[in-house]
């Protein structure tokens, strides 16, 4: 008798006896009508691909360990267990929404890998080198209590002590070292900003 | 009198049935795996 005309149920009889034709029989034969239905479903390719291999998977490991019950009725049992997983995809995808890159969007334009760009990390050191510039061009009573705060980080008590002076000399100092690096910048149009 | 244009439609996606690659891997999964029972217990082995 050809294997292709054997029933459902016999052919699941014979490889859980260990007959591994069996099985290929069986995938040959359901493999379109399962494939077909999961695609409905799910409208892609490579998911439908997916769902169709861990239905066979699950329906190879329940048949070796012994635990299908025959009723003859093996397809509606892998379609069950098809529609389960696809079910389970739908569910996995709803925790985890999925971003489909489009002609006007890019995924990677809202996502980075945690780095800054060239072009950002060049503008941040263009500032930096004008600030220091600016800083340079400072009387030497602001310029000291300026860098002692800002770069040092010391608070005006130390920055008191350190240089002698009062502590609203130490203020006042500071205040009067901002306001000069800021007319300085007003007056030759120096930016700052990204 | 306005013109009347067709809107091309998307070419609807035919399933074409699993990739030989995926019939394959089934098959071969399904030789390396071999189930034993020891008491209450089940042990799956795959001998690749």
């Amino acid at each position: 008798m050809n294997i292709e005309n054997v029933q459902d149920a016999v052919l699941v009889k014979q490889y859980i006896n260990g007959s591994e034709k069996g099985l290929e029989v069986l995938i040959t034969r359901h493999k379109q009508r399962i494939y077909s239905f999961i695609f409905s479903k799910v409208m892609d390719r490579d998911i439908t691909e997916d769902i169709f291999q861990d239905t066979f998977i699950k329906v190879i490991r329940t048949l070796k360990k012994g635990k299908y019950n025959e009723e003859g009725k093996f397809l509606p049992w892998v379609m069950r267990i098809a529609h389960n997983l696809v079910i389970d995809h739908f569910r996995r995808n709803k925790r985890m929404p999925k971003f489909q890159s489009r002609n006007d969007f890019d995924i990677f334009d809202v996502i980075s890998d945690g780095e800054e760009s060239m072009e950002y990390d060049m503008i941040t050191n263009q500032m930096h080198e004008d600030v220091r510039k600016l800083v340079e061009e400072l009387p030497a009573d602001q310029k000291e209590v300026l860098t002692m705060r800002i770069f040092k980080e010391m608070s005006f008590k130390e920055i008191a002590a350190c240089t002698d002076v009062s502590i609203n000399t130490a203020l006042g100092r500071m205040r009067y070292a901002l306001i000069n690096l800021r007319k300085v910048i007003d007056k030759h149009n120096i930016v700052l900003t990204r | 009198m306005a013109k009347l244009y067709n809107e091309s439609l998307q070419e609807p996606v035919k399933p074409t049935g699993p990739k030989a690659e995926t019939i394959s891997f089934l098959l071969n999964f399904s030789k390396a795996l071999s189930v034993t029972k020891y008491k209450n217990m089940t042990f799956e082995t795959l001998n690749n």
